[in-house]
């Protein structure tokens, strides 16, 4: 089987006015949600209570939210059913410090005499622990990009990986704006799965990033816009593939994962369906946009496969005896 | 026909090799053999951040040096007036100046004091240093005091740990309910801090007319009574002696059969305790435990030996958690919850079930999706697909890495950007057969023309996946190192073990000439 026919060369940079098109206009959308709706931070880095209850049978939640209306330490919290009707959490932007009694025990005791439950899952994260698990996240994330930057511009050219930056922060843009939109709180998965996603959409744009190289240094005379149409459809099979793969298990992951990694497996499907679009249509433009010369490029690959040649020549009569 | 072995086959054979022996504990939960360890997540259980209240630490060393001195001079008859002291500084008067040079010399050899001498007025604080050393100390001292005492719970294997500077790292699995797990939490935080004090006998009877200033005016302390909070107990501040010369408690149980728990003293505790139930024969001992009295009898007799009780109204259940407390020792600090993550057994269960159908699902989509696309190069990459997953196993067995739930979404997703590199590998193959080159060249060539960008995208997944374990915590930790051994893992399955596998069947291929069922694709 085969996607694509491999006489044929696609006009990608042909359409890039309108996928630029798109894509400012999926972030516009994103930075307008971010900045009217804003993130919906969790408990991981706002600091806060869950706690999540299952009943026997299905949760009265009214009764639970009267009882819990009779204790100062549960105002403003909310709950929601989670997964099923028997299961719910509840949500509290308090916390405790005590360690002998929590405001798990403290819901515990509260709902005494809602029914048959059993508390499965309590998470407390004061506000110290929070804004540290914050600021942690947000090192991540830079450091993640610096060090890929350096990497990039080390194995290609500095355009390369200005190029493949400005694709990871469309796509994690994006993603950020998705869940935005859907209300998802973000906790340490959501963050472990936009890292992820600076991963993967990279290795996207790197294996056509890979054929570009290839494809300077086997011609110089072409135009840029040619050797990235070539490379693109060279590897749009591979980029496909995986893409497809991947999105396969992520959505097994999305399907039956459980509630608890809905939103990394969301964060996730996003990702993989705008990383796999801006490895195609993004980063490459943005190679044009900067000024790439392929001649330039050219020479410069050249002068390294001489010098490497010549290491290897010297080497050679090293090895033999003949200096 | 004979195919060859080449020794990319023979490495990729081992690697299997070493991926399903390793394994087989972990899969088969055997008896014997390295096993990946469950994260609290998927097999329930608590885990907690503590922060030390070091400046409690500080005060309840003031104290101790005030307790101290007070003792040193009634028995060495030094006529000390007005001992009292705040949260940093002690201050008596000495009556007489004779005295000078006996007190003076005794506070020069406690550690880290700073004294001061004014006329008759004399002042202790602490050095800086000292202060600095004993918050560090009360944050070790905490760590040691919760490793004791949750040894003794009998829970396996509790982590204890220092996590940055002023952190209490405690991680417990295996607890079963929100009771059990409270009571972990009851024994962890207890201070356990024993005191004898004496009763102020002179104005005891006034102690319900009395606010807190008008007994600390007389160097008094209102305490409340442990088994009603409303009546009050008027002792002196300062304690005869504290838990510190505590060697041993343990359960007992008195003529009504009801618990209560022995303890004895060091000799010099046992000498202080039995000079100073020689001299208030006919007074009131109140027995103080975590700032609460348990009990106030007369003093009969004077007590040697150095042993007493603490009877209160508890089950044996807390009175055995109470008498570990003891034992362990007191925490010198208070700790305080600044984290905690709890995860009952059920819910971690729940977790395994369904992050493994999704694990099978994501398989077994993958794979059939590879055959179809691929055909035999689909098989040989699904191979090198399940060799992978036994090798992330392995690995993960062997250094007793830790599988969370995030973990267990890694290997998933490994699922899913494994075959990349052989997607990659076949893709170049296909490339060149439709060039015309021999199926010798595209093998060889494909590999080659492959392999710069199956290590350049790996390389940076790699990155991300390293900067995500220096900076997750816990169950993100995880992760990071599932998606790393997986990658790691992939590069040597898809480089060294296909490669070597059509290296073996080259022969076959070329006679066949069938590519449509060597590569899925026409000619």
């Amino acid at each position: 089987m085969e996607f694509f026919k491999y006489t044929k060369t696609f006009n990608f940079m042909g359409r890039s006015k309108l996928a630029m098109f798109v894509s400012i206009a999926l972030l516009l959308a994103s930075y307008t949600l971010l900045a009217t709706k804003g993130l919906n931070y969790g408990v991981d880095f706002a600091g806060g209570t869950i706690v999540q209850v299952q009943y026997k049978s299905e949760a009265p939640i009214d009764d639970m939210r009267n009882r819990l209306k009779t204790n100062e330490i549960f105002s403003g919290s909310s709950i929601t059913e989670f997964g099923s009707k028997e299961e719910v959490v509840i949500r509290m932007k308090t916390s405790t410090a005590s360690v002998t009694v929590d405001v798990g025990d403290m819901t515990r005791e509260a709902l005494k005499g809602t029914g048959e439950f059993e508390i499965r899952r309590v998470d407390i994260v004061g506000p110290k622990v929070g804004s540290e698990l914050k600021e942690k996240g947000i090192m991540s994330l830079i450091l993640a990009v610096i060090g890929i930057l350096i990497y990039v511009a080390f194995r290609f050219e500095w355009r390369f990986a200005v190029a493949s930056i400005v694709a990871l922060v469309h796509d994690v843009s994006i993603a950020l704006g998705a869940i935005t939109l859907v209300g998802l709180d973000v906790n340490l998965d959501v963050l472990a799965a936009l890292l992820t996603i600076l991963g993967y959409s990279l290795n996207d744009t790197i294996i056509v990033f890979d054929r570009i190289r290839e494809g300077v240094v086997s011609g110089r005379n072409r135009g840029l816009s040619d050797i990235i149409d070539e490379s693109v459809t060279r590897t749009l099979a591979r980029t496909t593939l995986t893409s497809l793969t991947t999105f396969f298990v992520v959505f097994t992951l999305f399907i039956y994962g459980g509630e608890i990694i809905h939103a990394f497996a969301f964060t996730l499907l996003v990702g993989v369906v705008v990383g796999t679009y801006s490895s195609v249509f993004v980063a490459s433009p943005i190679l044009l946009a900067f000024g790439f010369d392929v001649k330039n490029y050219h020479v410069k690959l050249a002068a390294k496969a001489k010098r490497e040649a010549d290491k290897q020549k010297m080497r050679d009569q090293f090895e033999s005896g003949v200096m | 026909m004979r195919m060859k072995l080449n020794y990319r086959i023979v490495i990729f054979a081992f690697a299997i090799a070493f991926g399903i022996l390793f394994s087989a504990p972990s899969i088969f939960q055997t008896q014997d053999g390295k096993k990946v360890t469950l994260g609290l997540d998927l097999q329930g259980g608590l885990h907690m951040l503590l922060g030390v209240k070091t400046e409690e630490a500080v005060k309840s060393r003031i104290k101790s040096i005030a307790a101290s001195i007070k003792h040193f001079s009634e028995r060495k008859d030094i006529l000390v007036d007005s001992l009292k002291f705040d949260e940093s500084a002690i201050d008596f008067i000495l009556l007489d100046s004779d005295d000078t040079k006996a007190i003076t010399d005794y506070l020069a050899e406690i550690e880290g004091t700073i004294v001061s001498v004014n006329a008759e007025n004399i002042s202790i604080t602490l050095s800086d240093e000292e202060i600095v050393r004993t918050e560090k100390q009360a944050i070790s001292q905490a760590i040691e005091t919760i490793r004791n005492r949750l040894d003794q719970f009998g829970l396996a294997e509790p982590v204890v740990a220092r996590q940055g500077q002023e952190k209490i790292l405690v991680q417990l699995a295996g607890i079963k309910t929100q009771e059990e797990e409270q009571r972990a939490r009851e024994l962890i935080s207890r201070a356990a801090k024993l005191e004898l004090m004496a009763v102020d006998e002179d104005r005891a009877a006034r102690v319900y007319n009395m606010s807190d200033s008008d007994a600390a005016a007389y160097g008094d302390v209102i305490l409340d009574d442990v088994e009603n909070p409303a009546v009050k107990h008027l002792v002196r501040k300062i304690p005869i002696l504290d838990g510190g010369m505590l060697t041993d408690a343990h359960v007992g149980f008195d003529q009504n059969n009801r618990p209560l728990i022995n303890f004895s003293l060091n000799a010099e505790g046992a000498e202080i305790f039995g000079d100073f139930t020689g001299r208030s024969v006919g007074k009131h001992l109140a027995v103080v435990l975590d700032g609460k009295v348990y009990s106030a009898p007369v003093i009969n007799e004077r007590i040697g030996g150095g042993s007493g009780q603490i009877s209160g109204d508890y089950t044996v259940m807390e009175a055995k958690d109470l008498a570990i407390a003891l034992r362990s020792g007191s925490l010198l600090a208070p700790v305080y919850m600044m984290e905690k993550r709890s995860v009952g057994p059920s819910l971690g269960a729940d977790s395994i079930k369904a992050s493994l159908i999704a694990l099978v699902g994501g398989f077994i989509l993958v794979i059939i999706f590879m055959v179809i696309y691929y055909r035999v190069a689909g098989i040989i990459a699904n191979i090198a697909l399940v060799a992978n997953l036994f090798i992330i196993l392995a690995v993960m067995s062997l250094f007793g890495a830790t599988l969370t739930l995030p973990g267990m979404a890694g290997i998933v997703l490994t699922v899913g950007m494994a075959v990349d590199a052989n997607v990659i590998i076949s893709e170049r193959i296909r490339e060149l057969i439709y060039q015309g080159v021999s199926i010798h060249k595209a093998i060889e060539d494909g590999y080659a023309n492959a392999m710069r960008a199956i290590l350049d995208a790996n390389i940076t997944t790699l990155i991300a996946a390293v900067v995500l374990y220096a900076y997750g915590t816990g169950a993100i930790k995880g992760f990071a190192i599932t998606i790393s051994i997986g990658i790691l893992a992939s590069m040597l399955t898809a480089i060294l073990g296909t490669h070597g596998i059509y290296e073996m069947l080259e022969k076959r291929i070329q006679n066949s000439k069938n590519n449509r069922l060597w590569f899925g694709i026409k000619g």
